[in-house]
């Protein structure tokens, strides 16, 4: 035993001394800092800068869209039989289909799933520059709203009012027609949920600004990542699927016990 | 010996209720005569506790243990529901209470239910014998006797004789139930008439479309396409009272498609605005919200029991048990660009009710 403990020892000190990840998280804290000041001092430009993309990001992005996405969005983006026209949906939205892996779609289906995303983070950039280039759309959101420091309980309400009949109430998803579903939004980054509510993805309907505005927006993504990161106090949520689920549970497990004690009560003692 | 004894109380008992039916007098009865004979009870096995003194002493110590863990169960049930005190305003506490709380009873009863099942099923006598039932009927004299009370009791207290009284008196516990009638009564609406408050919601000429919860009005330029906007009445916020069943009657889901997408009757021409259409959220079924809009096939789905709508074309029921397509607003735009109402639904929302045309 302390024969085995001893190289574990060793290796805890060595690591507590330096890492090999340290300087790469030195690298990552460095830029996270010039970036996050960056960002603080031209927030308020955000939206001309992504209007301004640089011409090299759009023609990347042009040329990894005709190599993964026009087979069925057109080369020019207009569409085609089989992908709608991509003129004038905004960054927000490639962003969200490319970015929670949703695009490009594996095959025509009631809806496009969620898989691993396909892209990198540059590339995604250079097709959203390259789709908001074509016509002006919904942009990305400002990091302002995206904090989920807003009010919880008027996001709440929003939530109940406009979202909750289709994602359920703790926004566990929830089943539509024909195959199609609306997915679970635990673990949906706040960028994510912001851009699906602008865009509509699919057959979401769209919530903008007048209808959903942005500070509204927030106390929704507020709303939800409260539920995500306070776990029910009641004890097991069971998906939180409602009667569905905890139906389920009572059927097997309650029906079963009644039988089996029954069976128990009835049988003859040996 | 104890299988013999009991196989032979069966057949006397069997033997006896045969004799009884073949006594009772002819074309009274058809007496169906059993095609399978009864086969008794099967031998008696005597059980492992009866055979083994250990195994008896063993499911006695598991007995009274059980019982023992009962009695440890409501204590700590007590002792749980004073070091786990609900505290208002933490509903991890709430939690605690109620799981420990739980488990001690849990504890409590089932010990005590399985301590007594296994005390019945290992220890106690286990022969099985027959009792037989006294007969229902009572004997001549009885009847006779019972009879004669009622005669008594009759001639004694005048029952018969002062009609006065008696018909009095069944005329007080006729009228006695009346008042909690009219008590009932008075927990239903009193001067409105039931089928008109079904029948109209608060929408009328001119009131301007707002947002469900804030009361914002919605501009046309608003809703853009592929939009769904949850509607209340403008000023329905600003009621006094009564405003959860006017929301409950008159709540709108407004959607924008292309118009192109729309089919419209003649009729209903006007009704919409540049591919915004308006229908009542309030299904047809059971009047549960329907909100489950698809922009894409313009659907909208009952969370309930799953009806479907066709927005595009009238909102017609194209799946599920509603029977009626779901009413629509008919909407205009004012001077200054708000959605208005045009009047109010032309037919009652809601699900079917006992006078609706």
């Amino acid at each position: 035993m302390p024969r085995t403990q001893k190289p574990t020892n060793g290796r805890a000190r060595r690591t507590g001394r330096r890492s090999p990840l340290a300087s790469v998280a030195l690298i990552a804290i460095g830029l996270l800092f010039t970036g996050g000041a960056y960002a603080m001092i031209s927030t308020s430009t955000a939206t001309a800068q992504t209007e301004t993309a640089s011409q090299q990001t759009v023609s990347e992005g042009e040329k990894l869209f005709a190599a993964n996405c026009a087979t069925c969005h057109g080369l020019s983006a207009d569409g085609t039989g089989s992908g709608p026209s991509l003129i004038g949906v905004g960054a927000a939205s490639v962003d969200f289909q490319v970015g929670t892996g949703r695009m490009p779609m594996q095959a025509n289906g009631p809806q496009a799933i969620v898989k691993p995303v396909q892209f990198t983070e540059e590339q995604t950039q250079a097709l959203v520059a390259y789709v908001a280039s074509l016509a002006p759309g919904p942009a990305v959101p400002e990091a302002e709203y995206l904090d989920a420091a807003g009010d919880a309980a008027s996001g709440a309400e929003l939530f109940r009012i406009n979202c909750a009949m289709c994602h359920n109430v703790a926004g566990a998803g929830g089943a539509l027609t024909e195959g199609k579903y609306a997915p679970a939004l635990d673990g949906v980054s706040p960028q994510h949920i912001y851009e699906a509510m602008v865009t509509g993805p699919q057959n979401m309907p769209v919530f903008n600004d007048m209808n959903i505005s942005p500070e509204d927006k927030r106390d929704i993504i507020t709303y939800l990542k409260y539920v995500e990161n306070n776990p029910s106090p009641g004890g097991f949520a069971l998906g939180s699927l409602g009667p569905v689920s905890e139906g389920l549970f009572l059927w097997i497990f309650g029906l079963g016990a009644i039988v089996a004690l029954t069976v128990w009560i009835t049988a003859k003692s040996n | 010996m104890a299988s013999d004894e009991t196989s032979g109380k069966d057949l006397t008992a069997a033997d006896s209720s045969s004799v009884e039916h073949d006594t009772a007098a002819a074309g009274t009865a058809v007496v169906a005569r059993d095609a399978v004979a009864n086969p008794g009870f099967p031998p008696h096995r005597p059980r492992i506790t009866d055979l083994d003194p250990r195994a008896e002493k063993r499911a006695e110590r598991t007995v009274y243990t059980l019982f023992y863990l009962s009695i440890v169960g409501s204590i700590f049930a007590i002792a749980a529901y004073m070091i786990f005190p609900i505290v208002p305003e933490d509903p991890g506490s709430v939690r605690l209470n109620n799981l420990f709380i739980g488990v001690g009873l849990a504890l409590a009863l089932l010990a005590l239910g399985i301590g007594a099942v296994h005390w019945g099923k290992a220890l106690m006598h286990d022969e099985e014998g027959v009792d037989e039932r006294h007969p229902v009927r009572g004997s001549d004299e009885t009847r006779a006797r019972a009879v004669e009370i009622f005669q008594e009791a009759n001639t004694e207290s005048g029952f018969g004789r002062r009609t006065l009284i008696r018909n009095s008196l069944i005329g007080a516990l006729v009228v006695f139930p009346l008042p909690a009638v009219v008590l009932f009564r008075g927990l239903a609406p009193q001067d409105q008439d039931p089928v008109a408050l079904l029948k109209q919601t608060m929408w009328e000429k001119g009131t301007r479309l707002a947002l469900d919860p804030s009361g914002a009005p919605i501009k046309a330029s608003d809703v853009t396409l592929g939009s769904s906007f949850a509607v209340i009445p403008e000023g329905l916020m600003d009621l006094e009272h009564g405003r959860l069943e006017e929301k409950a009657k008159s709540v709108v889901i407004l959607v924008r498609m292309k118009p192109q997408d729309l089919i419209q009757s003649p009729e209903r021409a006007g009704w919409s605005y540049d591919g915004i259409v308006a229908y009542s959220k309030i299904c047809t079924h059971v009047g549960c919200p329907v909100g489950l809009y698809e922009q894409q096939t313009h659907h909208l789905l009952c969370p309930c029991h799953q009806s479907q709508f066709d927005v595009a074309d009238h909102a017609k029921v194209i799946f599920g048990p509603a029977k009626r397509a779901l009413p629509q607003l008919p909407i205009a735009v004012d001077a200054e660009g708000y959605l208005i109402a045009q009047s109010d639904f032309l037919e009652p929302v809601g699900p079917s009710f006992w006078e609706r045309q």
